[in-house]
């Protein structure tokens, strides 16, 4: 059993202009100690899988359905209280402002303490000992003189190490870092990763690391998640989504950024079109509207997820073609629609 | 570096279209009652920009990347320092010979969500240039410019009578680059034009803005923080560092040999799209924060992170000097 376990995970916000479907059917597993990458563009709903995890999602939006399973134990439809006992607790979360996400009006010991207050059974004193211990361990100079200051003292990577201090004070199993390192420069950015690596050796927590930059992803994470207009387009382990990517998406992220080692100015390749639409989403693949491998079935019917390899699963009719010439789709009883329905994309192609 | 002080006649380079000589910008900044303290927020830059190149300008939020491309286009006046523009220097006392420049040298700002204004149709965004400078006597010409730097952008003409929330962020930032475009410039400063923009849309206005150097003979200083974009798009790179330029080079040169300690560490920091090599690498972290500009450090600015720091840096500040041809860096301990 695997500690977290996402299956078909469904948040919508009801909005007056009408259901923005952030996330539909999102599953993962995460096992203990890894660290699982979830990339995409703004909008594609990996911010919003983080947060319907956690429970902390904001008017107008909901959970309509899906299982998250933290130990076997069902998260989805959970009481506040026990979603209290959790958060902060077994699973917590760094945001991607550290400007915004830590109170101006209390010190940065006062903020740490809430949550060992909270959680734990120490005596207000244990507590600030803990603090300055969970400081000097993110590598905070003078953490005694530090929990007497506010967080616009701090600078931003200090700020951030105090965010990642407090999100670990109670020795979570997951750490959820919600683009941790987007707000910070790159050498700042080196230090907070080297940092968060470091102390997933020390503690043996699994992380979420939620981000953009591919870059960030290739450098720290075992699996790596690639979600589009609120689904999981491809998953599987870093090498093979780096390696051989198997849907059109994630080939198209991979060239459009462009390449610090090689000499030549070769051109890039973006991707064409604008980015979607969450209202108006389209019947079929949310990608086929800008992807030059399009075939009509891309537009008409969404794609299910195949294994495309071990440790590998994608959801592209491109692997839905190749899978069938090669055997790989298994055929149940109703198999026999999913074939019928390949011939017709392959010839309407 | 002494020849203003020394009052050596200068004569540009006729294949230089930009000199920067000298520049410094101060701010004042309020730090307690009645007391002020100076902001170096660019201190003593020197440059120049060639014809038809980019030139890539690179460094960490606050070292004043953004204000030396205000400040060479007088958006800002300059504390000391001269600026040559094609053979002659702005004099902005010369009101004339500013807006001269000015419609000569345009700017693509960083956030295209605040840079375009809510209450003005994108079609008139665009001639906002164009009716500054008098460039088109009938109402008719004006309009078909407008329809033309929106074609030129790949916007469609229906979209001209739109408001800037109308569109994505990638198609806003394109109707920035065709207002920097209608007064027919010769000259860009980009101001991070990809940073606030999704992987894949950064690559279309990359493209884009390459076309148009081409096809238009442009000339870019192109602002960012983001390593692997500034060595696509330039020929050139300058590193900077509070407020300074620690190295200047030819972008391959720079990217092979960097010689500045900030610069090696800043390039082994970029994090690299594979997971193989990323994780074989041995990258180089400096350690600690950038100091506040307000109290800067003497000497050399970098001395408090670098790992070759001596005490002959925190006495005199090194000098910025051409090491090989076209390779400028600022280092005692090379």
């Amino acid at each position: 059993m695997s500690l977290l376990e996402v299956k078909d995970l469904r948040t919508t916000f009801f909005t007056p202009a009408g259901e923005v479907k952030a996330v539909d059917g999102v599953s993962f597993n995460l096992d203990r100690g890894r660290v699982l990458g979830i990339v995409g563009e703004s909008g594609s709903g990996k911010s919003v899988t983080a947060y319907s995890i956690l429970q902390i999602l904001s008017y107008p939006g909901r959970i309509v359905g899906g299982s998250v399973k933290l130990d076997g134990d069902e998260l989805v439809g959970a009481s506040d209280e026990k979603m209290r006992s959790i958060r902060g607790n077994k699973i917590s979360i760094i945001f991607q402002d550290p400007m915004t996400s830590l109170t101006p009006v209390y010190t940065i010991g006062n903020q740490l303490m809430e949550a060992i207050l909270l959680h734990t059974n120490r005596t207000k004193e244990q507590a600030k000992a803990r603090a300055i211990e969970m400081l000097s361990l993110v590598g905070i100079s003078e953490p005694e003189r530090r929990i007497k200051q506010y967080p616009f003292e701090l600078s931003g990577g200090m700020r951030q190490r105090a965010m990642i201090a407090m999100a670990l004070a109670c020795e979570p199993d997951i750490l959820i870092a919600d683009e941790p390192t987007t707000a910070l420069d790159v050498t700042i950015q080196a230090q907070i990763i080297d940092l968060m690596l470091d102390l997933q050796k020390k503690l043996g927590m699994a992380i979420i690391m939620i981000t953009h930059d591919l870059g960030v992803i290739a450098q720290i994470c075992d699996e790596v998640i690639v979600m589009y207009g609120g689904r999981v387009v491809e998953r599987g382990t870093a090498q093979e989504i780096f390696y051989r990517p198997r849907h059109e998406y994630t080939k198209g992220l991979l060239h459009s950024i462009p390449n610090i080692d090689s000499d030549q100015r070769e051109k890039l390749i973006p991707i064409g079109g604008t980015p979607i639409d969450m209202l108006n989403m389209p019947a079929g693949c949310a990608f086929a509207p800008r992807c030059d491998r399009a075939m009509k079935i891309c537009l008409k019917e969404h794609p299910k997820e195949y294994w495309v390899g071990k440790d590998h699963l994608s959801s592209c009719w491109r692997n839905v073609e190749t899978g069938v010439e090669q055997g790989l789709i298994e055929t149940d009883s109703e198999g026999n629609i999913t074939k019928i329905d390949l011939e017709r994309a392959v010839q309407e192609q | 570096m002494s020849e203003i002080e020394n009052n050596i006649p200068f004569t540009p380079d006729p294949d230089h279209i930009l000199e920067v000589r000298n520049l410094k910008e101060y701010f004042d900044i309020t730090t307690g009652f009645l007391k002020t303290t100076k902001l170096k927020a660019v201190d003593d830059v020197s440059f120049f920009i060639k014809k038809g190149e980019t030139l890539g300008m690179v460094g960490e939020s606050g070292c004043g990347k953004t204000t030396v491309g205000r400040t060479l286009l007088y958006l800002y006046k300059p504390t000391a320092g001269e600026v040559w523009f094609d053979g002659k220097k702005i004099d902005p006392k010369d009101k004339a010979g500013l807006a001269a420049f000015r419609r000569r040298a345009q700017l693509v700002f960083q956030d295209p969500y605040s840079s375009l204004n809510p209450r003005m149709t994108v079609g008139d965004i665009v001639a906002e240039p164009i009716d500054v400078h008098h460039l088109c006597a009938t109402r008719k010409e004006r309009n078909d410019r407008v329809m033309e730097l929106l074609s030129t952008v790949g916007l469609s003409s229906e979209q001209s009578t739109r408001y800037a929330h109308e569109f994505s962020g990638g198609q806003r930032q394109r109707i920035g680059i065709a207002r920097a475009l209608a007064s027919d410039p010769d000259f860009i400063v980009c101001d991070e034009p990809v940073s606030a923009l999704d992987v894949s849309i950064q690559a279309q206005v990359i493209n884009m803005l390459e076309e148009l150097q081409d096809k238009l003979s442009l000339t870019y200083l192109f602002i960012a923080h983001d390593l692997s974009v500034v060595k696509h798009i330039s020929d050139r790179i300058a590193v900077m560092y509070l407020g300074k330029i620690v190295e200047l080079a030819e972008t391959n040169e720079l990217h092979r040999h960097p010689l500045h300690p900030y610069t090696i560490s800043l390039l082994s920091a970029v994090p690299i799209p594979d997971p193989d090599r990323a994780r074989a690498s041995h990258r180089i972290v400096i350690e600690g924060d950038i100091p506040s500009p307000l109290h800067m450090p003497s000497g050399c600015s970098f001395r408090t992170r670098c790992p070759r720091a001596t005490e002959k840096c925190a006495e005199c500040r090194p000098e910025f000097v051409e090491v090989e041809k076209g390779h400028y860096v600022a280092c005692h301990n090379l």
